[in-house]
């Protein structure tokens, strides 16, 4: 595999600084700079804070890569960057960095679709992904449901959030519950300790007419709302908030929703293999529940190991090396940041 | 020598090659919503037009603002990688001063101002004197201000600032937006006479201006590739959680 393409990947729509190189199909280095301490104390991510440690982050994470993976900038092959969706102040960091190296290195240039890339990353983990696959792709931002019949030409949105991402709704009711930011593994270690069936929290556009109009969709603000009231309610009554038990049902909430739909549109789409990938992918309770209904239904379930789940510029090197093994077109040098760029469109 | 030069501190995203005697090719556009797309392809062209590849550059400079946030990154990301993977040197330049270089003397007379749009209503601005043939010196700032605290005081004022807000600062002279041809002169002569930035503070040279973002004094002269923003980033911490059920 030493004549597989060697491809630097760029990540920079959110927080993370992320540097990945791959050859091929195999994973070098994960480097990854993250500006998530400078946004803890304003319970979210701040976007200039964030497009401000990019710009330091930049070239001391490409460094590093790197010296990691033993390799010298010059080998690189190909470049591929997330040209979208994402922070457009953020992103614009990345796609200019991108393209100054595929400038200096005369290489050329992949500007690429973030959740595609979520998907593209397991290939570096499980091998070419069987075709179609459907993805279930959850983390602060999104929540998707996508059947990708070719991660590099043909990915097809069934269903997303009507209003929050499901982070989102961990981080609101982390901050709720007096946990901290990000709150995806505070409220799952905090479940851990709680029963998940303690308190009945409502299952958003599951109902049978939700089901016609939104089959594919999620909504996790009324969630949100029903925890807040409930939690308002005990402390109004004087009593003490069972954190756990709070954090268990609403947890159980937020995955009963995302892994039955999951299933439901394998099913209905005829697709026997499930991805789950996105920060909220390395929730425990998530990964169980997805295997177990997976396993009752016929369907194969993958996950990336967490690290590849969040934000990393491993999986954008990933789709990168896809598109140059399939022999995808680059981009161009007036490739654009597009902070809403549909998923529709793999490649800018 | 061959020094590559790039502003995107204004809606002007400008890239120019300079020998160390002349500008050999130089491009620029007017968009502020899409440095990102146009300042790579620019410098593509800039080379091509020169005759020249990415591997005979010898200097990267970059104006370093101050300026609107989001596009001034732009300049410096694309600056510091081209430095990192060529292995050449890459030094900012304050983008007043561009402004101030290619101002005409006959226009500005000895002292005068350079007044840049920051947006929300501010000017970002410096001042400056002439000093014989080497050409204006800042003497004050780069600093940020609503433009009825610049103290111009009819002086002449340089700069987009300057024609978005007449009332205050009369008719605008000189150039409106920094280029990259002025810059990449700028750079080639401070290079050649060694005004190497930044100084220590306190050698009583230069002005020293104590930055809102803390970054400091900013020496007149070749500086770091660093951005001045010169405004802290937006945000707010988060006050007691709002109720749902509307009670205290």
């Amino acid at each position: 595999m030493s004549d597989a393409p060697l491809v630097l990947g760029i990540e920079t729509s959110c927080d993370e600084t992320g540097v990945g190189l791959v050859r091929g199909r195999t994973l070098l280095v994960d480097a990854v700079a993250s500006s998530v301490d400078e946004h803890a104390r304003f319970g979210g991510v701040v976007p200039e804070v964030a497009s401000r440690a990019h710009l330091e982050a930049m070239v001391p994470t490409v460094e590093r890569a790197c010296v990691e993976a033993g390799v010298r900038l010059s080998d690189v092959d190909a470049v591929a960057v997330t040209s979208g969706p994402g922070l457009a102040g953020a992103l614009v960091v990345g796609v200019a960095s991108a393209k100054a190296l595929a400038l200096a290195l005369g290489v050329p240039l992949y500007g690429i679709n973030h959740l595609a890339a979520h998907v593209a990353v397991d290939v570096l983990e499980h091998g070419p992904l069987p075709e179609p696959t459907m993805a279930l792709l959850v983390s602060g931002g999104h929540s998707s449901l996508l059947l990708v019949p070719d991660v590099t030409d043909d990915v097809r949105p069934l269903g997303r959030t009507i209003d929050d991402a499901a982070g989102e709704a961990f981080d609101k009711v982390a901050r709720l519950l007096g946990l901290p930011f990000p709150g995806g593994p505070h409220i799952d270690r905090a479940a851990g300790e709680g029963d998940g069936a303690a308190i009945a929290f409502p299952r958003g556009l599951t109902a049978a007419h939700d089901l016609r109009r939104h089959r594919y969709d999620f909504s996790f603000s009324g969630l949100k709302t029903a925890v807040a009231r409930w939690v308002e309610h005990r402390e109004a009554g004087g009593e003490p908030v069972p954190v756990a038990d709070v954090a268990a049902s609403f947890q159980e909430a937020v995955v009963d929703v995302l892994t039955r739909k999951a299933v439901l549109a394998c099913r209905e789409q005829g697709v026997d293999h499930l991805l789950i990938g996105g920060g909220v992918a390395a929730n425990s309770r998530l990964r169980v529940l997805a295997e177990e209904r997976c396993a009752a239904a016929g369907i194969t379930v993958r996950v990336p190991r967490p690290r590849l789940c969040t934000d990393n510029g491993a999986m954008v090197a990933a789709l990168g090396a896809e598109m140059v093994l399939r022999g995808r077109a680059p981009s161009a040098l007036d490739l654009p940041a597009d902070s809403s760029m549909p998923v529709t469109l793999v490649r800018a | 020598m061959l020094i590559l030069a790039l502003d995107t501190s204004t809606a002007a995203v400008t890239a120019a090659l300079h020998d160390g005697s002349a500008v050999l090719a130089e491009r620029t556009a007017l968009d502020a919503r899409k440095h990102a797309e146009l300042l790579a392809p620019s410098v593509d062209q800039v080379l091509a037009e020169a005759g020249a590849g990415v591997g005979d550059l010898t200097a990267v400079v970059v104006g370093v603002g101050p300026g609107p946030f989001t596009g001034l990154r732009v300049g410096l990301v694309t600056a510091r990688v081209l430095g990192a993977a060529l292995g050449v040197d890459v030094h900012g330049v304050c983008s007043l001063d561009v402004l101030a270089a290619a101002a005409d003397a006959g226009e500005t007379g000895v002292d005068f101002l350079v007044a840049t749009d920051a947006r929300r209503r501010e000017v970002y601005w410096a001042r400056y004197v002439r000093d014989g043939d080497a050409g204006p010196r800042r003497v004050d700032g780069p600093r940020v201000d609503l433009p009825r605290e610049v103290p111009s005081a009819g002086l002449p004022v340089v700069g987009r600032g300057a024609a978005l807000y007449p009332e205050q600062f009369g008719d605008a002279v000189g150039p409106l937006e920094p280029s990259a041809a002025a810059l990449a002169g700028l750079a080639a002569r401070w290079l050649r006479d060694g005004v190497e930035g930044p100084r220590a503070p306190g050698t009583g040279r230069e002005p020293q201006v104590r930055t809102p973002d803390g970054k400091g004094p900013v020496p007149f002269g070749l500086l770091p590739p660093e951005p001045l923003y010169l405004r802290r980033p937006d945000a707010m911490t988060p006050g007691a959680r709002k109720r749902v059920l509307g009670r205290a």
